[in-house]
Parts: structure tokens; sequence; C-alpha cells
């Protein structure tokens, strides 16, 4: 299939008193027509400013996109007229954020706010545009659609709102669909729901998704394949089921680790990474992980591992085999 | 919506309860009274002052002349007035033959309300009130829109002073520069019906209230720019000016809505040194002038006036929230 984005090398900083923190290091990944990519990783791992820089959603100053690429259909979102990129936000590529309850204007009715960007992109009227919002809520599952177009955000509970918010994304039939953390601010029975949702909605109108989490759990039904930042690194990337099979970084291997598991029988204590996230503050000459990494070799202070191919498909930044336990 | 302004007009009646309660003993309290002359002048002879007291009813206890300014008694000749249930504010001690109501409401004869004390007040907040929003709300929203900029900075300056200089000394400095040495308003006017000469005092009335609207649009609008809907407005593809327009404006606004009730109060009290600076014929002046000269029923029927304003001023700020705030819901 065709490659539909292509991240190159981006890098984006943010300018704070302490110094310039480096929240994403060169990262670089591609997303084909109709894929999903997960894209895992601790809280401030860079996940979120990866995607944000791609639509320039960062707020600057203080963020910066300092280097690289984001080709979309070969064109490079970040180098794009306002105008342009306005037009490909919303229409092409559009985003679920992570917290429904604020994610919404509260003083801007529901149907207004879905409608929006039927108007700007598709150049529809209030009639035509509020028709196509209905459609759209029916299909992401909100009863009485056509009524509850003009009740506003705190009337719905939080699953609704987060089923509309992926209405609104929706409505556009954009080729790329970004889910930030969409279901982090739900509850376990409603992101059930959710992700059913997500998956059916891909199946029927055969868009690509990226979808960010920190939950290894949630994405394991849903990508095709997955990335796994930390501290604004790319340290693995693979098809999902490799990475469950054969996770190749440590880092993978700890966040697998720390999952409840339901096959299991007998009691086994969940298991934590130890230590803290790196401070993104200097951009380091050594394994941004190695800190907390048991297994960690002398070459892991002098070096930060490149992205290596450890099988056909599947890359790790790591000296070390974790499997083995030896060097590569 | 109806039930809910019931309530409010039927609080008022507590409120001017105890406004008049108060200003009454403070009233008395105060030293001196409506026959007191400057000691240089003549002075009004014992007999006179004693059947003034009669006719005004001055002479039966405090209690009763509380009861007859609220209520009613019976005057000198045995015929019931009826006092402030009836809407009657009582006769004036200074301005003989006159009622408070006549004073303050009446215009000169053949003109419409906007003409009589009361009226020429009223414009002058109006005017004072809508050059605080006009110039205040825009003032914030770009002052956050560009911040720490040059534009930032001199909205701040500005703001800064209107908040710090009372308007008493800025309305000394105004009429320095543009009446004495400029020499381009008349403060001394014939006539109120030229715009020019309103400028001066609805400016310096106003100029408060607009740094203070002013100062709390921008900190609510770098608020609200920061909020998550919106990155979500903008990752909709929207024109930065809808998003600034639609999804920051209104929501900005509703902290500023707040404070315009206490802001219209102070456009009242702050009138009363304004009025008597310019020479104003409206309500601010009559009232300084009627403390002066302890006209008790004016002083008490201007203090009522100006407290079921600020009332009604705080009901419409909540009525005006509905609309800016669909969570808020008046039952």
């Amino acid at each position: 299939m065709a490659e539909l984005l292509s991240v190159q090398g981006l890098e984006t900083q943010f300018r704070t008193r302490e110094g310039i923190v480096h929240a994403v290091n060169g990262v670089s990944f591609g997303l084909k027509e109709g894929e999903t990519l997960g894209i895992v990783g601790e809280s401030g791992c860079g996940k979120s400013v990866t995607v944000m820089s791609m639509l320039r959603l960062i707020p600057s100053p203080p963020g910066k996109v300092s280097a690289g690429k984001a080709l979309f259909q070969g064109k490079d979102l970040l180098k794009m007229s306002d105008d342009e990129i306005r037009h490909v936000r919303g229409s092409q590529i559009s985003m679920v954020f992570q917290d429904p309850m604020t994610s919404f204007n509260p003083v801007l009715t529901i149907g207004r706010q879905v409608t929006e960007p039927l108007e700007v992109h598709m150049g529809m009227n209030r009639k035509q545009a509020d028709d196509r919002a209905v459609e759209m809520l029916s299909k992401v599952g909100i009863p009485n659609p056509r009524d509850r177009m003009n009740d506003y955000p705190h009337q719905f509970s939080g699953g609704m709102r987060q089923r509309v918010m992926i209405a609104m994304a929706l409505v556009c039939t954009p080729q790329i669909l970004i889910a930030d953390e969409p279901t982090t601010a739900l509850d376990v029975t409603i992101q059930a729901q959710i992700i059913e949702l997500a998956k059916r909605i891909r199946d029927d109108l055969g868009m690509a998704i990226i979808w960010i989490t920190h939950d290894l759990g949630v994405i394991a039904g849903l990508a095709d394949r997955l990335v796994v930042m930390y501290g604004g690194f790319i340290i693995e990337t693979a098809p999902i089921r490799d990475v469950y099979a054969h996770p190749s970084h440590p880092y993978t291997l700890g966040l697998l680790g720390s999952l409840p598991r339901m096959d299991e029988t007998g009691q086994r204590r969940l298991v934590s990474i130890d230590g803290l996230p790196p401070v993104l503050l200097e951009k380091p000459n050594f394994c941004p992980f190695a800190p907390r990494c048991k297994y960690v070799v002398e070459r892991c202070w002098k070096e930060n591992p490149p992205l290596m191919q450890v099988s056909p498909d599947h890359t790790a930044a790591c000296w070390v085999n974790p499997e083995t336990g030896r060097e590569r | 919506m109806g039930k809910f302004l019931l309530r409010r007009m039927l609080w008022l009646i507590p409120v001017i309860l105890v406004v008049s309660t108060i200003t009454f003993v403070l009233m008395h309290a105060a030293p001196g009274g409506p026959w007191d002359r400057d000691l240089s002048a003549r002075q009004v002879d014992p007999v006179t002052q004693k059947m003034l007291n009669e006719y005004y009813g001055l002479d039966k206890p405090l209690w009763r002349q509380f009861t007859a300014y609220l209520i009613g008694d019976t005057n000198s000749k045995g015929k019931f007035i009826c006092g402030l249930i009836c809407g009657n504010l009582g006769p004036s001690y200074r301005q003989r033959g006159l009622t408070i109501q006549q004073i303050l409401f009446m215009p000169p004869e053949e003109k419409s309300i906007i003409y009589s004390r009361f009226g020429y007040s009223m414009r002058l907040g109006v005017y004072s009130l809508l050059f605080a929003i006009l110039i205040g709300i825009p003032a914030g929203v770009l002052s956050a829109l560009k911040q720490n900029t040059m534009t930032d900075y001199i909205s701040l300056f500005i703001v800064t002073i209107g908040i710090s200089v009372p308007n008493f000394v800025m309305a000394i400095f105004l009429i320095i520069i543009f009446a004495s040495t400029l020499h381009m308003v008349n403060i001394v006017p014939r006539s109120w019906d030229e715009v020019s000469v309103w400028v001066l005092p609805a400016v310096i009335l106003g100029f408060g209230t607009m740094a203070r609207t002013a100062r709390l649009t921008r900190a609510s609008m770098l608020e609200t720019m920061r909020q998550d809907y919106i990155r979500t407005a903008r990752s909709k593809g929207l024109a930065e000016r809808v998003v600034i327009v639609r999804h920051m404006i209104k929501n900005s606004l509703i902290p500023v809505v707040t404070m315009l009730g206490p802001a219209l109060a102070g456009l009242v009290t702050g009138s009363f040194i304004i009025e008597t600076m310019f020479g104003f014929p409206g309500m601010g002046r009559a009232y300084v002038t009627a403390i002066g000269q302890r006209d008790y029923s004016m002083i008490m029927g201007t203090t009522l006036i100006y407290a079921v304003l600020v009332a009604l001023a705080n009901v419409s700020v909540d009525m005006i929230y509905v609309f800016l705030d669909p969570r808020i819901r008046l039952e």
C-alpha cells in the first residue's frame, strides 16, 4: 500500500526558563493508507508533541519544530503556508483529544461545533452541514442525534462526549485520524466501547489511524504497527505481533511486564520500571533509558543507540538483545 | 426566568429597608440640621424654626419620623400623607414646594425625562459605561493576543494609570490639559446639549472601569487561549480570526460581565465627584449639595434610588450571564 504520511527526522524543542527542552529528537515513521499505527510510551515521552508538531499545533513560542519533514501525500506539512495547513487540519488529517470534558467549547452547542469543519472545508450551508452532522452523530452511536445537536457539551456524559469528538473529527472523512489518548480520561467499560467504535468506523471508512496511548493493553487489538517512544526518541518499531512476541528493547519489555494479564493463573506481582522518566533538558549522548535499565552495559553510557534492524520490519534502539541479555 | 426576576425584585424590599435604616441613622447622627446656616449669614429665627419643624414633622420622635418616611403619617393639619410605600420620597426641605421625585425626575417644561436630573446622570453613566466597554474589551483582547509586545505594554501602562489614579485627580489633570491649556473643550458649558461637553466627564468617569475591564479581559483571554477547546478549534482547521471571535471572546467575557455589576456601582458613586467638579446638572451633584444642606428627605430619596440602581444592575448582570454561559440556569 502507498505511503500516506512520512515523518522524517522530526525535532521539536521548547524554550523554557530552565533551558531548552528537547521534546522530540529525530523521530521518523511512516503511515500507509488504511493502516493503524500505535504510538506508546509514558507521559512526557513526546508522543503528543510529535503529532502536534506534524499539524503545527504546537504553541509557538515557546515550542518550535527545529528540524525534519512531515510528508503528507508528497507535500511537507511543515513547509506549507498557514492557509494550506489549515485546509489539511480537520479535513484530511483530524484529531481526537484526550479529555472530552475540556476539549469542547462549553458555550457553543454540539451542533455548532460539529458542523464547523463542514462549513470551512466543504463549503456546506447550515442545513447541509446539520444533516451531515446528524448522520455522523448517529454513526458514532448518539441516540436522538437531531435533538441533541442543540445541546451543550455539559449535557453529555464523558463517553458520549468522546463519541461526539470522534464524529466531529470524522465529518469531513479525513484520510488520517489522530487519536491522542482518546480513552485515557474514560472509565474502563467506556474505553472498550470507544475502541470498538474506532474499529468499526475504520473498517467502514477505511482511513488510517495514529492512536497514541500509554496503555499497551488498549492498543493490542487495534493497531497494525507499533512505535514505542522514550525520552523523545523512538526506541522500537515493529508490527504489533512482533512487539508482544519478541520485545527487543528493555523499556518495551518493562511496559509489557507492567500489564496485568487475564490469562495468567496464580499470583504474579505487577512489575514496575524503577526510576523516573528522563529530564529532557539536554540531548543525551548516552542511552536515555540506561539509568533505569536492567541490561545496561558500558556501551550504553558512551553512545546513544540508533534504531537497529533486529528482524525484517522490526527495529529497536538498544545495544543489548534483552532476550539473550548479550550485546548485539 | 420570570420566577427568578420576581424573586430578585422581592429581594429589593429588604435591601431598601436596610439601606433606609442605615441612612436615616447616619443622617440624624451627623451634627447640624436643615435650618442651620453659614454663621456669617442671617440665621433662621426660633419661631420660624419651630413652625418649620412642625410642618415637616421634625418635632416628632425619631422612630415616628422614620415610619412616617417609610409608611406615612398624619401631617400638622391632620391629613394622612403616604410615604415611601406609595412612591412618595417626601418634600424637599430646601427647595420649598417641590417633592424629591419632582426634583429628580421632572424635566424642564416640554422636555423628555432624559433632561431631568436623573436623566442627565443616567446618560452620563451610560456614556461612561459604553466608553469603558467599547475601549476596555478590545484593548484587553488585543493586549492578550499580542502578549509581551509593544501593544501589550502600552495598553498595560494605560491600564495601570487608570486603576491607580483616582478619577478626581485625573479630572483635574485632563481639565488642565484639554480645557486650560489646549482650549479644546469648554468646561463651563452654557448648555449640555452639545456632544463635545459630555466627552470629558464621561471619559474620566469611565476611565477606571475601562482600565479594570481591559485588565480583566486580558487575563481572561490569556486563560482562555490555553484551553483545550482552543486547540480543538485549531485542529479543525478554523481560521485564526474565527478561533478568536467565536471560541475565545465569548468565553473570556464571562468573568468580565461579573465585574460589570460592581463596576456600574463604581460609576454611580464616582459620578458624585465628577458631577460636582463639572457643575453637571445631575443627581450626583444634587446629592452632594443635599448632604451639605442636611436636606434629609433628599439624601434619603437619592440614596434609595442609587441602592435600587445598583441592585438592578446586578440583576441584569445575572441575566446577561445566562446568555453567555449555557451552564448557568436561573431556576
